[in-house]
């Protein structure tokens, strides 16, 4: 029971990351209807910056700010100096430059910082408490400030005149600039916001993955499929996929251990959750292409 | 007395083709003006032209300031509320959140608070409607949620295309009454394109009529109404 419990906590711990990395792909996705490949790479550059900070000896919650804001502003020149101008370009050029991109963050951060494995502190303390059993302090941290993200973004969408500018710019354009909403600004906002969102899942995943340029690939993959099964049109719906990805997985390994240990078989276990985050992402783009929470658009004609 | 709108050979194209071939008119303060046409006589084009959504050539103020080659959100800025075509509704947004979002641009809130409920003396159902949201409102609505959001820029003039499109005949006289009161209680001068043309009219103090892309014909409504061309083309008697 208490492994079980460990493994659901654990999952949640993942899954949080997957919800910050899901919810930079849709937060790009509204406004664009473009996925960006290269999110993953620039959450790995962002958690190389932090730890540089840390490395010359800035506390690790000077250097969080600190990198959120790097990332802000890098995903802001992103979007205004490499994709302004592709804003009419066939689907298929901006698909090339996301690869570049992933391509260039790739190999900056391996020519700075080096390919080798680097640890990375846990900005959480160590200590233990009723639960320690279940769940660690870092994941605890993971899901609180995960969660603590979400809330200030929910609320700056919801609440603030920027906000709903935001998602009116994403929803209508052209209603947008003819209420004065400069659109372009606002998707320069955005993708820096996704940055940033990207940041925070870097920086939190690298002390469970450690630090090295290809951090990032498999969680890159996983955010996706949270996004997909949670409903790429919708942002909670993106944060609930990535939870329901981050608990599925463990879930199946964990029962891929129960049979094995009941039976005399492996049947499945760690090696095959990849596999089965991809398998939920064809079963339900078969079954509800739209996503467990996205809703299909219904126009008035 | 100033115009409000001045345009002098004003061209407008879609990629390689001509929409407009050089159009020429003005709008008084405070008046209403009209623009008659068949179906691709480039209405809804200068419209479009004004606020810089098409490639455009030629002269356009606002109330004298030049605002050719300007961007769509520098002209709104200057206080033209545009109802466009299929009324533009964030459909995905709630009644209250279309309402909000048109008044981005203002910084006074006491104005926009005064505005809103001005809004709501027009149109009393959309206060009943607030968290509703806009894609569920019934057509009428929605062209009332359309002119609202023009009104919440806090307008000095308003582009209105087609407001009757789609909607029934009680629903398009309701509205025109609540144009009219706008124009004289909130002093916000009007350019109109309507296929309805005894309807357009019947509102307009001056109609400039379309074809193909020229003004063909121009004077007050009253003029215009008499002609016997337009009579036979628009009117239908």
């Amino acid at each position: 029971m208490e492994q079980l419990l460990q493994q659901v906590a654990s999952g949640l711990a993942n899954g949080a990351i997957y919800a910050l990395v899901a919810l930079a792909l849709v937060m790009i996705f509204v406004s664009t209807n473009h996925i960006n490949f290269a999110q993953g790479e620039m959450a790995m550059f962002s958690a190389f910056i932090c730890w540089q900070l840390i490395h010359w000896g800035y506390p690790f919650w000077i250097a969080l700010p600190a990198t959120m804001l790097f990332s802000f502003v890098i995903g802001v020149l992103i979007e205004r100096i490499i994709l302004r101008p592709l804003h009419t370009a066939p689907l298929l050029s901006v698909v090339v430059v996301f690869i570049g991109l992933l391509a260039i963050f790739h190999s900056l951060a391996g020519a700075i910082w080096t390919h080798t494995v680097k640890p990375f502190p846990s900005p959480f303390p160590n200590f233990s408490f009723a639960g320690s059993g279940i769940i660690g302090p870092h994941q605890i941290g993971m899901i609180l400030v995960a969660v603590l993200i979400l809330a200030l973004l929910f609320c700056f969408f919801r609440f603030t005149p920027l906000g709903l500018a935001m998602r009116a710019a994403a929803l209508n354009p052209t209603s947008a600039r003819l209420v004065g909403i400069n659109v372009d600004w606002m998707l320069a906002l955005g993708w820096g916001l996704a940055a940033t969102v990207g940041s925070v899942a870097g920086v939190l995943v690298a002390p469970v993955v450690y630090l090295e340029p290809n951090m990032m690939a498999g969680i890159l993959l996983y955010g996706f499929a949270g996004a997909l099964v949670g409903g790429i049109s919708s942002p909670g719906g993106a944060v609930a996929g990535g939870f329901i990805v981050g608990v599925l997985e463990n879930m199946v390994a964990y029962l891929g251990y129960m049979l094995e240990r009941a039976t005399g078989f492996y049947l499945i276990g760690n090696g095959e959750k990849l596999t089965v985050a991809l398998l939920m992402v064809i079963t339900v783009l078969t079954l509800k292409p739209s996503g467990l929470f996205g809703h299909v658009t219904v126009k008035r004609v | 007395m100033s115009n409000i709108l001045e345009v002098e050979n004003l061209k407008a194209y879609y990629g390689a083709s001509q929409a407009l071939h050089g159009i020429t008119f003005s709008l008084v303060k405070g008046g209403i003006t009209t623009l008659l046409g068949a179906n691709g006589a480039g209405k809804t084009t200068t419209l479009r032209a004004i606020c810089g959504m098409v490639r455009a050539e030629g002269f356009v103020a606002i109330d004298g300031e030049p605002v050719t080659g300007k961007a769509t959100e520098a002209v709104v800025r200057l206080g033209v509320g545009h109802v466009p075509e299929g009324r533009g509704t964030f459909t995905e947004l709630s009644v209250e959140e279309n309402l909000r979002v048109a008044a981005y641009t203002r910084r006074d809130k006491a104005a926009v608070a005064r505005d809103l409920e001005m809004v709501f003396t027009y149109f009393p159902r959309l206060k009943e409607r607030m968290a509703q949201q806009a894609g569920t409102l019934s057509g009428g609505e929605q062209q009332m949620l359309a002119i609202s959001r023009a009104l919440m820029l806090g307008p000095r003039l308003m582009l209105l295309d087609e407001p009757s499109f789609g909607l029934a005949p009680l629903i398009v006289q309701e509205i025109f009454r609540i144009m009219r009161r706008i124009n004289e209680e909130a002093k916000v001068s009007m350019l109109l394109v309507e296929q309805n043309a005894a309807l357009a009219l019947d509102l307009a103090d001056h109609a400039y009529v379309l074809e193909t892309g020229r003004v063909v014909m121009s004077g007050t409504s009253a003029v215009v109404k008499s002609d016997e061309q337009i009579r036979k083309s628009y009117l239908g008697y």
